[in-house]
Parts: structure tokens; C-alpha cells; sequence
């Protein structure tokens, strides 16, 4: 064990004494970032708990005005996303530069399309009306149950919105990932950057695979 | 010259100079004090705000500010005090200097994500206070809808800002802290052979991370339905305002012991160091730490007794609240029987904590007063609330954080504080924060209730004890302020171990060098062996 | 801590899963299950969730303390839901106005 502060390096920072235990502290909070956003969006799913049991009927004719063939369309994107980026740590494993700059362009480009299907779907639901607010209207259900129909839009655009605000960031992070990637940064023995990265984007693959079914699959068989 | 002697070492202060060197500084002992400097900043103008309101309180009739100017005079009060001093002031100051000496670290495991947390501090502070001078704030701290969204037409958006964005801080310092502790510990240092300061940290670590995220999206939504017409709390379309109160106490609760855990634990160093006695069941400490943490998040529904919340969660969480109770009396317990037949000096941060420990008492017996379903619904809104956490805020956590201050100033700054003064400014604190809050139970109890800046005249006598109280308390405050500046070129040198602690962070220079150990300790003994260091406290 | 790299096969055929697991919930959610529509929802998110941590997240792989840092996570939030159903399911049980 190193008794005397050595020099920094780009592979072993100061404080640490191994490499080991770098990358142990990198991994461990890396996911304690991430149970702080599984509380992040529990706060959304409880109020979507609550207000989905206090008004199921209204909840379903809502979420039936979703196109679900684009939200699991966007579902398979997002996997497929998921799929490349794992196979980009991999690559990182192995400490070959040309498979992580490939899968970690592809991640970002299926993230990017991921990002343009919301940015349609939301420009939809603007000129449908459905956007909460004094212009809100829902064709098919009386006055009395409208705001009630528009509880139901508000927590689609604030889940969608953090999801997309989250993909957004994560996308800025793959940019960073790919241009140090490109210069060699990474290699089998330092690629912690790249392994946590990946840990946050599936994180954010799991917030939709949740959104999915809350959102575009209830009771559809009722609305149709 | 004695400043001739101390300046041919290099230490952590002098090791680099300039603006630059602080401001870029990854060093844990340096980001600890600009966190140090922020939240006295903080803590001074939180306390402009309550003479304000203290003052306003001397008469029955509102004459010195209008009622709207009242409104946000508590608000901003509660918003500088809870959000930008007591939650960052022990975790980030002390926490973030001694922490990693404790345990025999260099750094905490992360030292830019520190500097950045000190940095989002420093952004929430400044949107907080751009709010402030802007017109102010007049919902209470609490934000409760749909008051905060549909019709205060105050900065209620800039102030909810700084606090999400200081939230982020909070919940990196956290996540530093739960890694450090896990992942950085010296050689031979154990869990159980921890300061029972290093636990107490450590549960409040896991607190941060775990609550802080949920106020953070209740302020995302409380912004999206004030901003872009989302309707999340509006009851007008179905919301429910129960909810957001729901979601935000779900951090508020456990924040307080936020605030307390590490209190609690600064006294668990200081009870066992001028008692030269190890901590009496240790292990006992340690878990009721834990036990805090994880208790303090069933029980945060004792808030809504009087809202819309059904009767059967208002039994629910009345019951779960008792508990929090039982690791809350181990504590007070074990302190005390550490002092039994210890040697017991009476320096200032034993003084501290002396304070603390009765007036922790105060403030938690009268909290289980309050969690009773039927009393509460008697004193909720009143003073007695006001005084109850008052009891637990100021008389637990800025007792003991003071207690610390003075325990550790030595080590931090090499320099002792003057002893008489400081033991005067311990007994000045004491005297005048009973004076301010005690006559606040018996004007809760009679029924005065809080935010009001009109009252019925025959509440004057104890308003004007409180104020008169309040005054003293000032002066208190101040005294510190300005010896321990005034020691920092005046004081005597302080050697490594003035107290003869146990510690790590006492094996060390002081101040300690840049990467706190010459060499890397190795832990050998429990915390607390006073066999290890010989001798007693000197007492100046 | 031993590295773990998992083959291409074993991520390819997980990803296949997730594919299906996704074009299953998608197609069950036209058929009238009644009450077991929202259980069979999010009995096939759950199963995605777990096949994303378990291998992607490299979970299987994973050290205790990050399994126990999961674990906490995910009981904290099943107590934030619970003990505020406390609330919000028994609000009708008294039968008075607001109360």
C-alpha cells in the first residue's frame, strides 16, 4: 500500500491507493446516484398511483388517445440502444477503441431518434389540444370530467418530460464518451467512465420500460 | 515569534496562495471552510430575518411591517435557515473537514464533485437570495399548494429554484460521504472502530440521498404547474394538495435529522473526550444512528393531522412517530452514562454540550407531544410548534455545531479561541435561547398561533420576554464570531492534541498537512482507548 | 474484484427477450383481463427491469453492497408508496365530508 501521496494520473487519481479501489468507488457511487433518482421518479409514480385510482375510467379514455404503436416503437429503439451501449462497455472491456467509438455512436444515434419520435409525439398532442392548460380540451368527455383528463396529461408530459430531459443529458454524456474515446482514452484497464455511463443510460431504459405500460397500455381495450 | 514557529511548516493553508487556490481547491479541509464561510453568511442573515420578526412581535398591533412584509419575513427565515445553514452546517463544514481524518483518508473518495457541491450551494444560495432582495417570498418554507401555485404573486420560482439546485449539493455531499466511508478507510479501521461521529454522518449521508430526491421532484412539479399550467396540485382539476404536502414532508421529516444526526454525533465526541471515558455502549450509538435514519422516513404523515389526511394514516403514522423516540433515548442515555464517573473538565465544548443534551431533551419530549393525534390537533399552528423544533434546531443542532466548532477550531486552524470568552458566549447562548423560546410553549399552549404579526394584547408579557431573549441570543452569536476571528492571528498556538483525543485527526499536525497524514495511519485500537493518549484536558 | 465479460450471445439473446417481453405487453393490453391488465403490465416491466439490471447493469456480477444500495433504493420507494396509500386508500373509510 502507497504510504506517501503519489502523483495524479489520468488512471489513478490522488486519493486513492489502487486502481481497484477507484474504480469499486466510481461503481458504488454511480449507483447511489442512481437510487436517488429511482426516488426522483417515485414521487412521479405515487402521484400516478394516487390519481389513476382516484379516477381509472377518465385515466383510461385518456391514455387510449395515445398512439401506442409509436410509444412501442420507441420502446424498441430505446432496448436497442441499450443493447449497443452494453455491447460499447464491452468493447471497453476488452479495451478495443474502434468497437466503443461504433456502439457508442449508435447508441447516440438511436437515442437521438428516441428523442425526435417524443418531439413528434408531443407536437401532436399540441395540436390535438391535450396540452394541459386554459386552451385544454378533450373531444368525448363532458366538461366536468376535463380537468380530470388533463391530470392525466400533466403526468404524462412531467414523466415523459423528465424521462426526455434525462435522455437528453445522457446523450451530452455519449459526446463526451465518443471524443475521449476517439483520442484512446479508454482502455481495458481504465474504462470506468464508459462502464458508469452505461449503468445511467439502461437506468434511464428502465424509467421507460415503466412509462411504457403506465402511460400508453391502460385499459385498452376499453378506449378502442 | 509564535507565528514564526507555526509558518515553517507546511500545512494545508499554506501549502498555495490566492484567490485561485481556494476557489479551485479540491482539498476536503479547504472546501470545508469555504462551506464554513457561506453558511455563517447564511446563518447572519437568516438571523436579520428572525430580529425582524422578533421586533415586530414586541407590540399587539402590526406597526412596524405590514402583514404581507410579516409573510415573508418567516418564510425567508425559514428558507436562509433550514436550506443554506442547518442542513449543509455540520455534514458540510465539519463533516466535509473532519470525515476523511477520522478515517485515515487523503481526500473523500470524490474531491471535484465536493468543490462542485460547494459550488451549487453557493448558485441555490444566490437564486434564494436574488428572490429575496427581488421582493421576497411570502408562502412559508413549506411551499404548500395551491397557495404557492395559483396565487402568491411573490418570487416563489427563483426561491424553489435555489433550494432544488442547493438540494443537488445536499445530495452529492451525501453520496461522497456514503463512498468515502465505504471505500476509503484506513487500514485496521473497522466499522465498529468508527467515531461515532463517522456513523452519525454516515446515516445522515444515506438520509440526503434518499430523501432529498423526492423534494427535488416535488419542486419539478410545483414549478411546472406555476410555470406551464401543468395540474398536478390543482384541485380545481382534480389535484390534490394532500399529495405535495405528502411528497414534501417525505424530505422535510427525515431533514430534520438531517440536522440532528450529525449534532448528535459531534456530541458523542465531545461527552466522551472531556469525560475521558470511551462512549458508554458504543455499539448502541452506532445503530440507534441507523435506527434514526430509517425511522425518521415512516413518520413523516405526523405533519398532516389536521389536513384532509384520513384518520386511520394519521394513526398509522402517530404510532410509527413514538418510535423514533426509543434510539433518540439511547442516545441521551448513553451520554449520560459516559459522564458517570468520568473525569469531567467543564471546557466551552463541553458546555455545548451539556446544552445540548437538555435542551435535545426539551425539544424531544415535546415532540412526542406533538405526535399525539389529540394534543396535536390542540397546539398545531401555535407557538408550542414553534418552540418544539425550535428546541431541536437551534438548541440541539447550533449548540452542538457550535460545541464542534470549539472542539475542532484548534485542529482546523491551529489556534486556540480565548476560554473565557468562549465559556461566557456558551453561557450567554444558553441563557438567552431558553429565555426566547420557553415563554413560546406557554404562548402555544395559550393558544397564540404562529405567522401572525397581530396578537390579542394579553400575549404581549411573554412576546416580550421572547424578544428581550432573542437579544441576548444575538449577542451570543456574536461573540464567537469575532474571538474566533480575532484568534485566528491572535490566539495561542495549538499543538496537535490540546484535548489529548483519541482521534485520527488529532495524530496529525495542526493544521494538518495537505494530505492530512505524513504518513498513512494504522488503526489498531477501538475508538475511545484513552489508554492510548496520556494525561487530562487542560482547561485555559 | 474480478472482471466479468459476458459474450455477445448472452446479451444478444436478453435483448431478444426484451424485444418480445415488449410486443407481449403491447398485444395483452388489447385483451380484457379486467383487474389482471395493470398486474400483467407490470409483472413484464418488472421481469424487463430485471433482465436490464441483472445483465446489462452486469448485477449478477455485482458486489454486495451494490446489490444492498439496489435493494434499499428500491424499499424506500415501496415505503414513500405504501405509507402514503395509508392515506389516500382509507380517506373514504370514515365516511364524513373531508374527513
Amino acid at each position: 500500500m502507497a504510504s506517501e501521496a503519489h502523483a495524479e494520473t489520468p488512471a489513478l487519481r490522488e486519493q486513492f491507493d489502487t486502481e481497484e479501489q477507484q474504480k469499486d468507488a466510481s461503481t458504488l457511487g454511480m449507483w447511489i446516484f442512481l437510487i436517488t433518482e429511482i426516488m426522483f421518479f417515485g414521487g412521479m409514480f405515487l402521484a400516478y398511483i394516487v390519481y389513476r385510482g382516484a379516477n381509472p375510467l377518465v385515466f383510461a379514455v385518456a391514455s387510449s388517445s395515445l398512439n401506442v404503436y409509436i410509444g412501442a416503437a420507441n420502446t424498441v429503439v430505446l432496448l436497442c440502444s441499450s443493447f449497443t451501449m452494453v455491447l460499447a462497455v464491452r468493447g471497453a472491456q476488452l479495451g478495443q477503441r474502434q468497437t466503443i467509438v461504433l456502439f457508442l455512436i449508435l447508441t447516440l444515434i438511436l437515442g437521438g431518434v428516441f428523442l425526435g419520435v417524443k418531439a413528434y409525439e408531443w407536437n401532436e398532442k399540441f395540436q390535438e389540444h391535450h396540452v394541459p392548460g386554459p386552451a385544454f380540451h378533450f373531444e368525448g368527455l363532458p366538461p366536468e370530467l376535463q380537468g380530470r383528463a388533463q391530470l392525466f396529461f400533466s403526468l404524462y408530459f412531467a414523466m415523459t418530460g423528465l424521462h426526455a430531459l434525462h435522455m437528453v443529458i445522457g446523450v451530452g454524456i455519449l459526446s463526451l464518451l465518443i471524443w475521449q474515446a476517439r483520442k484512446g482514452t479508454y482502455s481495458a484497464a481504465y474504462m470506468t467512465p464508459v462502464d458508469v455511463s452505461g449503468l445511467y443510460w439502461h437506468f434511464v431504459d428502465i424509467i421507460w420500460i415503466f412509462l411504457f405500460p403506465l402511460l400508453y397500455l391502460i385499459d385498452r381495450h376499453l378506449g378502442k | 515569534m509564535i507565528t514564526a514557529a507555526v509558518q515553517e511548516r507546511e500545512h494545508y493553508l499554506n501549502a498555495s496562495y490566492g484567490i485561485k487556490s481556494w476557489l479551485l481547491t479540491k482539498d476536503h479541509k479547504r472546501i470545508g471552510l469555504l462551506y464554513l464561510a457561506t453558511i455563517t453568511f447564511f446563518f447572519f442573515l437568516g438571523g436579520a430575518f428572525a430580529t425582524l420578526i422578533r421586533v415586530e412581535l414586541l407590540t399587539p398591533q402590526g406597526d412596524l411591517v405590514s402583514s404581507e412584509t410579516y409573510n415573508k419575513l418567516f418564510t425567508m427565515h425559514g428558507v436562509a435557515m433550514v436550506f443554506f445553514f442547518l442542513i449543509p452546517a455540520i455534514p458540510a463544514t465539519l463533516g466535509n473537514f473532519f470525515l476523511p481524518m477520522m478515517i485515515g483518508a487523503r481526500d473523500l473518495a470524490f474531491p471535484r464533485i465536493n468543490l462542485l457541491s460547494w459550488y451549487l450551494l453557493v448558485l441555490g444560495g444566490l437564486l434564494s437570495l436574488y428572490a429575496m432582495l427581488a421582493g421576497g417570498v411570502d408562502t412559508g418554507w413549506t411551499f404548500y399548494t395551491p397557495y404557492s401555485t395559483s396565487y402568491s404573486n411573490t418570487w416563489v420560482i427563483a426561491t424553489a429554484l435555489g433550494i432544488f439546485v442547493a438540494g443537488f449539493s445536499s445530495i452529492l455531499t451525501g453520496l461522497n460521504f456514503i463512498v468515502t466511508v465505504h471505500r476509503m478507510r484506513a487500514p485496521g479501521m473497522t466499522w465498529f472502530r468508527l467515531p461515532l461521529f463517522v456513523w452519525s454522518t454516515y446515516a445522515t449521508s444515506v438520509i440526503q440521498v434518499l430523501g432529498t430526491p423526492v423534494l427535488a421532484v416535488t419542486i419539478i412539479l410545483l414549478f411546472c404547474e406555476r410555470v406551464f399550467h401543468l395540474g398536478i396540485f390543482d384541485p380545481t382539476r382534480g389535484g390534490d394538495p394532500v399529495l405535495f404536502q405528502h411528497l414534501f414532508w417525505f424530505y422535510s421529516h427525515p431533514a430534520v435529522y438531517i440536522m440532528v444526526l450529525p449534532a448528535m454525533g459531534v456530541i458523542s465526541e465531545l461527552v466522551s473526550v472531556y469525560s475521558r471515558k470511551p462512549v458508554f455502549g458504543y455499539h448502541f450509538v452506532a445503530f440507534a444512528s441507523v435506527a434514526i435514519a430509517v425511522l425518521g422516513f415512516l413518520v413523516w404523515g405526523h405533519h398532516l393531522f389536521v389536513s384532509t389526511q384520513s384518520l386511520y394514516a394519521g394513526l398509522v403514522f402517530s404510532f410509527l412517530s413514538y418510535f423514533v423516540a426509543i434510539p433518540s433515548a439511547i442516545k441521551v442515555f448513553n451520554w449520560t452514562a459516559t459522564l458517570y464517573k468520568g473525569s469531567i473538565s467543564y471546557a466551552t465544548p463541553m458546555l455545548y454540550a451539556f446544552g445540548f443534551i437538555g435542551l435535545f431533551t426539551i425539544g424531544g419530549l415535546t415532540g412526542l407531544f406533538v405526535a399525539a393525534l389529540g394534543f396535536d390537533v390542540h397546539v398545531t399552528d401555535t407557538y408550542f410548534v414553534v418552540a418544539h423544533f425550535h428546541y431541536i434546531m437551534v438548541g440541539g443542532t447550533i449548540m452542538a455545531y457550535l460545541g464542534g466548532l470549539h472542539y475542532w477550531w484548534p485542529k482546523m486552524t491551529g489556534r486556540m479561541y480565548p476560554e473565557g470568552w468562549a465559556k461566557l458566549s456558551a453561557l450567554v447562548i444558553f441563557l438567552g435561547f431558553n429565555l426566547t423560546f420557553f415563554p413560546q410553549f406557554v404562548l402555544g399552549y395559550l393558544g397564540m398561533p404562529r405567522r401572525y404579526h397581530v396578537y390579542p394584547p394579553e400575549f404581549q408579557v411573554l412576546h416580550v420576554l421572547s424578544t428581550a431573549g432573542a437579544s441576548v441570543l444575538a449577542v451570543g452569536y456574536v461573540i464567537p464570531m469575532i474571538y474566533f476571528i480575532w484568534s485566528l492571528r491572535y490566539g495561542k498556538v495549538a499543538g496537535a492534541n490540546p484535548w489529548n483525543a483519541t482521534g485520527l485527526e488529532w495524530q496529525t499536525a495542526s493544521p494538518p498537512p495537505a494530505h492530512n497524514f505524513d504518513q498513512s495511519p494504522v488503526v489498531t485500537h477501538e475508538a475511545y482507548d484513552y489508554s492510548t493518549v496520556l494525561g487530562e484536558v487542560e482547561v485555559g | 474484484m474480478t472482471e466479468h465479460i459476458d459474450r455477445v450471445r448472452t446479451y444478444a439473446l436478453v435483448f431478444a427477450v426484451l424485444i418480445a417481453l415488449t410486443v407481449l405487453t403491447t398485444a395483452v393490453a388489447f385483451v380484457d383481463l379486467g383487474p389482471f391488465s395493470v398486474v400483467v403490465a407490470l409483472a413484464i416491466a418488472v421481469g424487463k427491469m430485471l433482465l436490464v439490471a441483472l445483465f446489462f447493469m452486469h448485477i449478477r456480477h455485482s458486489t454486495r453492497l451494490t446489490r444492498l444500495v439496489v435493494l434499499g433504493g428500491l424499499l424506500w420507494l415501496i415505503i414513500l408508496i405504501l405509507l402514503s396509500l395509508t392515506d389516500f386508500a382509507t380517506r373514504t373509510w370514515v365516511g364524513v365530508p373531508g374527513r
